[in-house]
């Protein structure tokens, strides 16, 4: 009995294994790699319960969703999610794995990696009176931001872009007190003319 | 003998093991069963013709409209759900009506030629529905009313998803404008079923019926297959119907891979030419593929010896020399060790169960694997496996083997015959052929191997789960595909029972056996009334040891004799089976056992032996939990206990 000496355990021979001090080294477990944010964008059915479906795997499976944007898209019979979560890569990629058993589910595409356009947009309702209002104008406008209604004593800033800039501008705001805040969650679309969508029409 | 109390009062027939003469038996059962409802009436009669015209596969297809079976009512959706199920090639079903299921009970008696089971609890239903499934290939349906009725379908459901069986679960709901409104036997049960099904509906409209079944049943029996749950409010199914069954089904988010990627199969073959160890684990897939004909070519082709998951026993003859027998946590210790020495696995239709790997970092250590399985998402979900194959395990082999060299017996002599060597150790028992155990209490190992040796190994041994469920794996002994049936995934009790009466009215070509233990016999036992009503020759070998025999082995073996709630009292076996008619046998020393199995045999109808076994004898050997396939438990052979 000789075996080849080329398997994974090394130069040692299986039949008679070696002292403990060569013990063979541990089979590595699936998914315990770093973690870092990752992108999903599935292309879904637009029936009834398809969300409720998407969020149940994903709870059920141990998967921990940070942000999930569902639309319409130009195709009416089918909708179109975003979603965010934490995991490292074989993790993340068996949890699109499991959306795909989904019978609702057309296609599922990580784009972490990929040249992206990634938005989201924040309504911040913001303390401010004729006394600091100007400084809030100056924080939004530098940040790119609109005032979409002004009160008295507060107003509501609309701000887009990536989540990044979106939690710089908030963190600056904070300081005169955020009254109300409200975020859409993430949207992500791949640059170039490649389709996800086109890619699962019929 | 000492195992059990002799109760008073027992009838003749059930006392110590002595048995009633065959024909005289068969004589009593053919007269009860003369007095089964039904029985002899035109109706009767016109149910056997109708399913004798079911033989034919051209028949099902011409199925007679509403006018042609005489009536004059307008189609509803009831009509269009015995409609699918003909279309679907569904002979028989299980269920229990309800309230808002009735039109559909209704209407059932216009199509004679669907026989319709009725059990004695829906959990029973769906567990038969699985027997049913898994003895014929077929999909398995079953059927309950709203609330109660669907909730208690839900253990089978998930039993079905765990253990990758087609059933088809149909339940009644309240009607549409009353859902969501806590209405009398409303649930949620589509979103109860949510998790646990492959794919589920909530059908508010008769029109659509006949597209959810070609849909269900479709999903349910392709690719990986699953249970499919289908809701039907009470409207939907007393609504007219006007939609005509589509010919195919149009699930752009299904189409299932079932062809390897060619270049993974050569990198396959590849693997299998370089390796001087390699294991095949043969998993449920290759039962459901069909592929056993192809894992037997790859076997004897490259000399490559099988082992068998729980839900892959028969996949191969066992008495083929390459057939090593069932690995895992009560695996055999030489199946154990071929894997933990192989320098290549290659798994086929198995997902890599934590009861297969143990902790997985030493699991296999020093094997490359490669991973066949038709559902993407097992690849590198337990384990990382160097070859992945996504694909049909049948239609994989049938490109691999080709590719494969054919290996000189001569080659791998010297490792089968190290692997054989490891056999005969771990096949090595002191009470082995005697039947008995210590003291010389009958032994569970002992009766399995005789049910099998009785039926020329022939028979469907449909397990319950625990002790009784290892025993049946190990000694059965196993020749025909799907002759094993078992609860893997979820590990049900009281499957045993419901399951096996599935699988006898499934094949009644072949003779079924369920092999309980006396836990699980209580928790399904009045299916013994469906058997009877039905006529269903099922025979239940009892392995009653009073006890929950696979806790009392955990808190024996881990938690030092803490027999907390696992001893459990049971009635008199012997007369509660014949209050439910069932011809009752049983047997306390092992020279009664062939006996017994013989008479049981011979009776026209359902029959149960009670087996007293040995109290406290358990499976070994026996991986403790977080522990490797390596690290086993053994028997200790010591002086017998006192």
């Amino acid at each position: 009995m000789s075996p080849t000496g080329s398997t994974p355990g090394g130069n040692v021979d299986p039949a008679h294994p070696a002292p403990a001090h060569t013990a063979p080294p541990a089979r590595a477990l699936p998914g315990h790699g770093e973690a870092h944010r990752h992108v999903l964008v599935a292309i879904v059915l637009n029936k009834p319960g398809v969300l409720n479906r998407v969020a149940s795997l994903m709870r059920a499976r141990n998967f921990n969703i940070e942000t999930l944007a569902v639309s319409h898209t130009d195709q009416p019979e089918v909708s179109r999610m975003t979603i965010t979560l934490r995991g490292d890569d074989v993790a993340v990629e068996q949890a699109a794995k499991q959306l795909y058993r989904l019978i609702d589910v057309l296609k599922v595409q990580d784009v972490t990696s990929d040249p992206t356009v990634e938005h989201e947009i924040a309504l911040i309702k913001v303390r401010a009176d004729d006394r600091n209002r100007g400084e809030v104008l100056t924080i939004a406008d530098m940040y790119k931001a609109k005032v979409v209604d002004l009160a008295a004593e507060s107003l509501i800033v609309e701000a887009t872009g990536t989540e990044a800039e979106v939690d710089a501008l908030i963190a600056l705001l904070r300081g005169f007190g955020i009254k109300e805040l409200v975020r859409s969650g993430t949207v992500v679309m791949s640059r170039g003319a490649g389709s996800i969508e086109e890619a699962v029409k019929r | 003998m000492g195992t059990t109390d002799d109760g008073p009062g027992r009838t003749p027939t059930a006392t110590s093991g002595k048995t009633q003469g065959a024909a005289e038996r068969a004589a009593a059962e053919r007269r009860r069963i003369n007095h089964m409802p039904g029985a002899g009436t035109p109706r009767a009669e016109a149910i056997s013709a109708g399913r004798r015209e079911m033989l034919t596969d051209s028949h099902r297809l011409q199925i007679k409209s509403l006018a042609e079976r005489g009536a004059t009512r307008p189609r509803i959706g009831a009509d269009a759900v015995c409609e699918a199920l003909l279309r679907q090639g569904v002979e028989v079903f299980f269920g229990y009506p309800g309230g808002v299921v009735l039109p559909f009970y209704d209407v059932l008696g216009d199509y004679p030629e669907l026989r319709h089971i009725l059990v004695r609890h829906e959990q029973g239903g769906a567990h038969a529905a699985e027997g049913y499934a898994r003895a014929t290939g077929k999909v398995g349906v079953c059927l309950a009313t709203s609330g109660p009725g669907a909730t208690n379908l839900v253990t089978g459901i998930g039993n079905a998803m765990l253990d990758s069986i087609p059933i088809v679960a149909i339940t009644g709901n309240v009607v549409g404008s009353l859902l969501g409104k806590d209405a009398f036997q409303e649930i949620d049960i589509t979103g109860i079923t949510l998790p646990c099904t492959k794919h589920n509906y909530l059908v508010r409209d008769a029109n659509d019926i006949p597209r959810v079944f070609a849909e269900a049943f479709h999903i349910a029996s392709t690719g990986r297959p699953g249970p499919v749950h289908i809701d039907l409010t009470k409207d939907a199914l007393m609504g007219e119907c006007r939609a005509e069954h589509p010919d195919g089904v149009d699930l752009p988010g299904f189409k299932p891979n079932l062809d390897g990627h060619p270049r993974q199969i050569k990198l396959a073959a590849q693997e299998i030419a370089r390796s001087e160890r390699p294991v095949i684990l043969a998993g449920h897939g290759v039962l459901i593929s069909d592929a056993t004909e192809e894992l037997r070519e790859l076997a004897e082709k490259a000399q490559i010896p099988v082992a068998h998951t729980l839900l892959g026993v028969s996949a191969m003859d066992e008495t083929n020399p390459l057939s090593l027998g069932f690995v895992g946590m009560h695996g055999w210790k030489h199946v154990n060790k071929a894997i933990q020495s192989a320098d290549l696995l290659i798994a086929l239709g198995m997902r890599f169960d934590d009861r297969v790997t143990g902790h997985v970092p030493t699991f296999a250590p020093y094997a490359r694997i490669v991973h066949v399985d038709i559902d993407p998402a097992e690849i590198g979900k337990n384990v990382a496996v160097e070859i992945p194959i996504v694909g049909d395990v049948k239609r994989v082999l049938q490109a691999l083997i080709p590719q494969v060299e054919a290996v000189a017996p001569e080659r791998r002599a010297a490792y089968l015959e190290e692997i054989a060597g490891w056999r005969a150790e771990s096949e090595k028992m002191p009470w082995h052929g005697s039947g008995a155990w210590r003291n010389g209490q009958l032994s569970a190992d002992f009766v399995v191997s005789r049910i099998g040796e009785a039926t020329g190994h022939d028979a469907t041994l449909v397990a319950d789960v625990g002790q009784n469920q290892m025993w049946t794996a190990r000694y059965g002994g196993f020749r025909r595909p799907n002759s094993h049936i078992s609860s893997g995934g979820l590990g049900t009790m009281g499957y045993g029972l419901p399951a096996g009466m599935g699988a006898a009215v499934g094949r009644p070509d072949k003779e079924t056996w369920s092999i309980v233990g006396d836990g699980g016999l209580q928790m399904t036992v009045q299916e013994l009334m469906t058997l009877v009503q039905e006529h269903i020759p099922l025979r239940i070998a009892l392995l009653n040891n009073h006890k929950l025999g696979m806790v009392r082995q955990w808190q024996e073996l881990v938690y030092a004799g803490n027999y907390h709630s696992s001893h459990l009292l049971g009635p008199d076996w012997c007369k509660l089976a014949e209050a439910y008619g069932v011809a009752a046998f049983r047997a306390d020393e092992p020279d009664q056992v062939d006996a017994v199995i013989a008479s049981a045999r011979a009776v026209d109808g359902p029959a149960l032996i009670e087996f007293c076994i040995a109290q406290e004898q358990n499976v070994f050997p026996m991986m403790p939990a977080g522990k490797g396939l390596s690290d086993l438990l053994e028997e200790q052979f010591e002086e017998p206990k006192q």
